[in-house]
């Protein structure tokens, strides 16, 4: 064991991997190549086309012990990760490892699988019951939670080699070229994906919606794709949607939003050229809202919108608020209809949203950022894995790769959720390291992190209610008491990834 | 104050809980709560305070808890506990 810069204890190997505990957001540096696969040639005039699913993975020489990736673009309305391991049980396939982009709750589905020795690993986070499972001890699976721009490196630099990347393809063509803009399943941009189809030693376009030569515009190219097979529906582009996606009502939520946005026009950012990332829950939308108020007002033109996309962020391009969006995956439907549309609504790939590892990505070039969090401590340090039982509920995304990039990250959260206090001493677990933190906006106050000294005396100047993070968490506990920690056995079942590779954090089972 | 017949108060959403008082021979503390492993030390002792003030000595008070915060919880076991008190 080695005590991280976090505080948090690192073994030095999980599930047969050699780690390296955290130490900071930015000296780590890459010391590999770019990860390398055999060239193919196809057979002159060959065909792709290879049936279904299981032909297909007969096709691409799926055996024992192997990793498959599958895209999250159609979220929790995804079949194929689910159809996909049913066919690979029924070859009697066995210890696959799972590094797909993420795993949502439709992927309880999985659980029989897992114990049956199907899957014996995910080498990326996950959402909802299998990381509750696992927290419990009910479930022997290790996973390796990866942010956005962590998956993208692990798979750039071959940390994670997937064997045969399964990738659902909404509007392809028999030659494999293929995008998500159009077809029954439309899920948008293949931001995800697009890492996949460069680095997976073997490519399978799984579509509902197979066009005649050539599909384009061109996401994923034939290049690069070695098989074509087909299912009856990829998925159900309705269930992109996760959370609301309307302006909240809630009071503390709008006054939330308020003190958001007296951040961002007293950071100095709120100029021409300014650079946006905001997310889907309902106080992130109202901060955007007043972004939108903000530009309108001031006649800014901002440089460009980030992240997952939603409708409102496509209103604002529209309006001209913004010279372009960069979407690495739609967030709703409004936001697929658009990206075959608008052509300044840009399909971004993981790797040039977040990776840390290259000359430079997309989160470096933010202003202002929203981000959420379930918890954050008096360090700023936030936690959005693990709920307040102890369970890992939730991947990362974006979160400390946005954090890292942004120049003012701001967290936005209200102070209590069912008697939970959310500014505390310690959070359960560590997603995003503080020094990335720039500013804490509760309805009971802001904090600014010691990093940002002009924009505190800026907020101080105009009025705002800045208050020491530490005098926030007071106010809080003295409403809710103060929290007895969650219980953890020493058994590690998780491991959460920093961005760089590093592990911030690992996730115990649970006490009973 | 006596328990003579069972008196409910509160409701399940969230940041309120349920409060169920019944007669039984001693006293007896059932807590149920979707925060019981970081508060239930805290709601017990709310509970207790509630009912020594009250001078109950006997009885069954289940809760089931959906995140209240301590003023949610004396109210809503004052409110059981009067419709329990018979008249």
């Amino acid at each position: 064991m080695a005590r991280n810069s976090v505080g948090r204890e690192i073994p030095e190997t999980f599930a047969g991997k050699k780690l390296i505990p955290y130490s900071d957001p930015w000296s780590l540096q890459p010391h590999a190549e770019r990860s390398t696969r055999a060239i193919r040639r196809l057979t002159h005039n060959g065909s792709k086309l290879v049936g279904g699913l299981r032909d297909a993975i007969i096709a691409s020489g799926l055996k024992d012990g192997m990793t498959i990736s599958t895209h999250h673009s159609l979220r929790n309305g995804d079949y194929l990760l689910n159809e996909l391991v049913k066919e690979i049980d029924a070859l009697g396939i066995r210890d696959i490892k799972i590094a797909s982009s993420s795993v949502h709750i439709v992927h309880a589905e999985l659980i029989p699988y897992i114990r049956k020795g199907v899957i014996t690993a995910f080498e990326c986070g996950v959402n909802g019951p299998i990381g509750e499972l696992v927290s419990k001890g009910e479930l022997d699976c290790p996973i390796i939670v990866r942010s956005h721009g962590g998956r993208a490196r692990s798979l750039i630099t071959g940390e994670v080699p997937v064997d045969v990347a399964f990738l659902a393809a909404p509007y392809c063509d028999e030659y494999g070229n293929f995008n998500g803009f159009y077809g029954p399943s439309a899920c948008g941009s293949l931001g995800y994906a697009l890492v996949d189809a460069q680095h997976a030693h073997k490519v399978v376009a799984v579509t509902d919606n197979l066009v005649p030569f050539p599909a384009v515009p061109v996401g994923i190219p034939q290049t690069v794709v070695d098989f074509v097979c087909q299912v009856p529906r990829l998925g159900d582009p309705k269930k992109i949607v996760s959370s609301t996606t309307k302006v909240t009502t809630d009071p503390i939520g709008l006054q939330i939003a308020k003190y958001a946005a007296m951040v961002i026009e007293s950071s100095g950012y709120m100029k021409t050229g300014f650079s946006f990332q905001t997310g889907t829950g309902g106080i992130s939308l109202a901060v955007a809202e007043h972004v939108r108020n903000m530009m309108r007002k001031g006649n800014i033109k901002g440089s460009f919108g980030c992240g997952g996309i939603t409708g409102y962020f496509v209103d604002m391009l529209e309006e001209g608020l913004f010279e372009a969006l960069f979407d690495v995956q739609c967030f709703d439907l409004k936001a697929v209809e658009s990206i075959g549309r608008n052509q300044k609504h840009v399909e971004m790939t993981a790797g040039t949203y977040a990776n840390p590892f290259n000359c430079g990505s997309v989160v470096d070039r933010l202003d202002c950022a929203i981000l959420s969090a379930t918890e954050i401590d008096v360090n700023f340090n936030v936690n959005v894995n693990t709920e307040s039982m102890g369970y890992l509920l939730h991947n990362t995304g974006g979160h400390c790769d946005v954090a890292a990039g942004a120049k003012v990250s701001i967290v936005v959260a209200p102070s209590i959720r069912g008697r939970l206090p959310i500014v505390r001493d310690e959070v359960t677990t560590i997603t995003t390291p503080g020094e990335t933190v720039g500013v804490i906006v509760t309805e009971r106050g802001i904090a600014v992190n010691d990093n940002l000294p002009d924009l505190k005396a800026e907020l101080i100047k105009r009025g705002a209610p800045v208050k020491d993070i530490r005098q926030l968490r007071d106010e809080i506990y003295s409403v809710t008491g103060i929290p007895k920690p969650v219980e953890f056995e020493d058994k590690i079942v998780a491991l959460i990834e920093y961005r760089d590779g590093s592990i911030i954090d690992v996730v115990r089972q649970v006490k009973p | 104050m006596e328990i003579l017949k069972k008196g409910q108060a509160g409701t399940m959403q969230s940041s309120d809980l349920m409060v169920t008082v019944e007669p039984a021979d001693r006293l007896l503390i059932e807590i149920e709560s979707t925060v019981k492993k970081q508060f239930e030390h805290l709601i017990r002792a709310k509970l207790e305070e509630v009912l020594a003030k009250n001078a109950v000595k006997s009885g069954k008070v289940s809760i089931s808890d959906r995140g209240a915060l301590d003023y949610a919880i004396e109210a809503r076991l004052e409110a059981a506990l009067q419709r329990a008190g018979g008249a």
